[in-house]
């Protein structure tokens, strides 16, 4: 399959992620129509539009919750069709829900160890939690012990992007990670993705509401009614794209 | 007083055996919402794999059969295990989120089993080997030739249903040569001998004699239930299977492979019962309807003790299996003949096997009642995710 970089994605960078034609339906619905979309590795893209535009669709077709009907999804070169999600985790695609789906019941240090599932070997040959995870977010080192619903909202956010890092994925999926939560844990949380992208290179697929995040990727894609309506490096994301296509 | 301690370890016993088939029923519950209609015939397999095992050992005598009922007990396991893990692949794979069909499936598999078991011979079974590989290899073949094509499942139907029917006619022309067409174990009960050791008394404790039988099925059950307690909390797997119990589809994301753990938890709850079982082959006869009268008690004591909870199951099971022979067996009222005459017509009246059943009942919706989430519900704000 040749691909036709888009003037947005700069030249001399390998895709992690390409997206062509991707179409997806709920029953009858026609949620996603014809979306392209390519994450350079090591970049972290943006990808916004008001609520129910069909973002969390898209990112539930790619970790393989969703199939779609028609298009095509590589990662790493490689299609992704009709592979479970746990592969896909495997492969090295880390998703961080929108509803955040800590395990309610299991403490935090077990949501973490099934973190690393998605490593080689899984669990049974990897039980040793990485102490970069308590650097980054050193609320979860306190509750060890608890149990992962007990936690705030916040709290469980930090408690799903680490989980999905102890993963080491080289693609990390976000949806809305700063949603109904309070502005000085949005901090923390971008700190943490921008460090963690620094340190792994791994490359960010964020959907997000959040300005300010918004704007720490390197491109945006902006989605209205399933489809991609814009794109671009983020520096062309003006006010004008903004109050169209983010703002109520 | 005597007799009501022992018939006291009657309804311990009993309950020990409830304890081990409602904990495999709830494992399969709790894990993948799917009601078990065909737990009980575990049961009954199990039973029925404890004299097979039993059969083979008889002739060996001496020692050697003094050691059959521990292989009984892990061959029963075993088998069960593997005939749930095969039925999770086969059929319930297919109908997950639609616990209607599952319902009306399972139950249709627990007709499939007993009828199995009262008429499965020789012949039968070389016939159903039969037609399995064949519609297998049709299906296999038909599904290379007419890749993608869309009357594909209509073809691979119909060359299950001709192979079905090729099967039947083999057996049936099998059944024409004598020694392969008598059933194996019949309609009727069978009897399974428990070995001497367990036979007769352990000792005894302040007077009251400690039949082997009923001490060794009340280890038997804390054993294993220890064991199940430990491998759901402690080992890897345990933990997978309560990821995947809580959010299904976020464990798969993370890179569960949710398919295995559907079948090794199945394998275990269907395994449980199994054991079970072969605990019941010391308690009495059994026979091919054994699974009808277990599965209601079962279903009782998860409501009674709440889903996945094992405190509840433990008191729930043996609150049942007390109230059963206790009560049922009407000894109470040997024990103690002086009852003023209200308490004792009461306990007269309720005094049979069925209607000390209709008491459990009564009793466990007068409960729900008060507590409709079981004893011991769970609280705290991860509950309600």
């Amino acid at each position: 399959m040749t691909l036709s970089a888009p003037a947005a994605t700069p030249t001399g960078h390998k895709d992690v992620l390409t997206v062509s034609g991707l179409n997806v339906y709920y029953g009858e619905s026609h949620i996603l129509r014809n979306v392209d979309l390519h994450i350079p590795e090591g970049e972290m893209v943006c990808l916004i539009g008001r609520n129910g535009v069909g973002k969390t669709t898209f990112l539930k077709t790619i970790i393989g919750l969703l199939q779609q009907k028609s298009g095509t999804v590589h990662f790493e070169g490689t299609s992704l069709l009709a592979q479970p999600p746990y592969q896909r985790a495997r492969t090295g695609i880390g998703y961080v829900s929108q509803g955040r789906d800590i395990i309610p019941q299991l403490t935090v240090k077990e949501n973490l160890l099934l973190g690393m599932e998605a490593l080689p070997g899984g669990i049974s040959k990897n039980r040793r939690i990485d102490p970069i995870i308590f650097d980054l977010f050193p609320i979860l080192e306190k509750f060890l012990g608890r149990k992962g619903g007990d936690l705030s909202g916040g709290q469980q956010q930090q408690l799903a992007i680490a989980r999905a890092m102890l993963g080491r994925p080289k693609l990390l999926l976000l949806d809305e990670p700063t949603e109904g939560i309070q502005p000085s844990i949005i901090l923390d949380i971008e700190r943490a993705v921008q460090r963690i992208m620094k340190e792994t290179g791994i490359s960010v697929l964020l959907v997000e509401q959040h300005l300010h995040f918004v704007r720490q990727a390197s491109f945006y894609y902006a989605m209205q009614r399933g489809g991609i309506v814009a794109s671009g490096p983020i520096s062309t994301l003006s006010d004008a794209i903004v109050s169209e296509f983010l703002t109520v | 007083m005597e007799l009501f301690f022992s018939q006291l370890l009657d309804g311990l016993s009993i309950g020990s055996v409830l304890l081990l088939a409602a904990t495999g029923l709830a494992i399969v519950f709790g894990l993948m919402g799917v009601i078990n209609l065909a737990h009980g015939e575990f049961l009954m397999l199990g039973a029925y794999v404890t004299f097979v095992v039993q059969g083979i050992f008889k002739p060996m005598g001496g020692i050697l059969f003094e050691l059959y009922f521990p292989i009984a007990l892990v061959a029963s396991f075993v088998v069960t295990a593997l005939v749930g893990a095969l039925l999770e692949r086969t059929l319930i794979r297919q109908l997950y989120g639609r616990p209607l069909e599952t319902l009306l499936a399972t139950w249709g598999v627990s007709l499939v089993l007993i009828q199995l078991v009262r008429s499965v011979s020789t012949a039968m079974l070389i016939g159903i080997l039969v037609a399995i590989a064949l519609g297998w290899f049709a299906a296999k073949m038909l599904r290379t030739r007419f890749e993608e094509k869309l009357f594909l499942p209509y073809i691979v139907g119909l060359s299950w249903i001709g192979s079905s029917l090729i099967g039947i006619a083999f057996a049936s022309w099998l059944s024409n040569i004598r020694p392969l067409a008598s059933a194996w174990f019949g309609p009727r009960n069978i009897d399974v001998t428990a070995p001497k050791w367990l036979q007769g008394s352990w000792g005894k404790i302040a007077g009251i004699e400690l039949p082997g039988i009923r001490i060794f099925i009340i280890l038997l059950s804390a054993i294993l239930l220890l064991a199940t307690f430990w491998f759901l909390n402690k080992s890897v797997w345990g933990l997978r299977m309560r990821a995947v119990t809580q959010n299904r589809q976020m464990s798969n994301c993370l890179g569960i492979p949710t398919d295995k753990v559907d079948c090794i938890t199945f394998a275990l709850g269907s395994g449980l019962a199994g054991v079970a079982g072969a605990a019941i082959t010391l308690l009495g006869s059994v026979g091919p309807n054994l699974g009808a009268a277990y599965i209601v008690s079962c279903f009782m004591v998860i409501v009674l003790g709440g889903v996945g909870n094992l405190l509840g199951t433990v008191l729930a099971s043996f609150l049942l299996g007390i109230i059963q022979s206790v009560i049922g067996s009407g000894s109470l009222l040997i024990v103690f003949p002086n009852l003023p005459g209200s308490v004792k017509g009461f306990v007269e009246f309720f005094a049979t096997t069925s209607m000390s059943l209709v008491l459990v009942f009564i009793f466990i919706i007068a409960f729900l009642q008060f507590r409709p989430n079981g004893m011991f519900p769970q609280k705290g704000r991860s509950v309600e995710n």
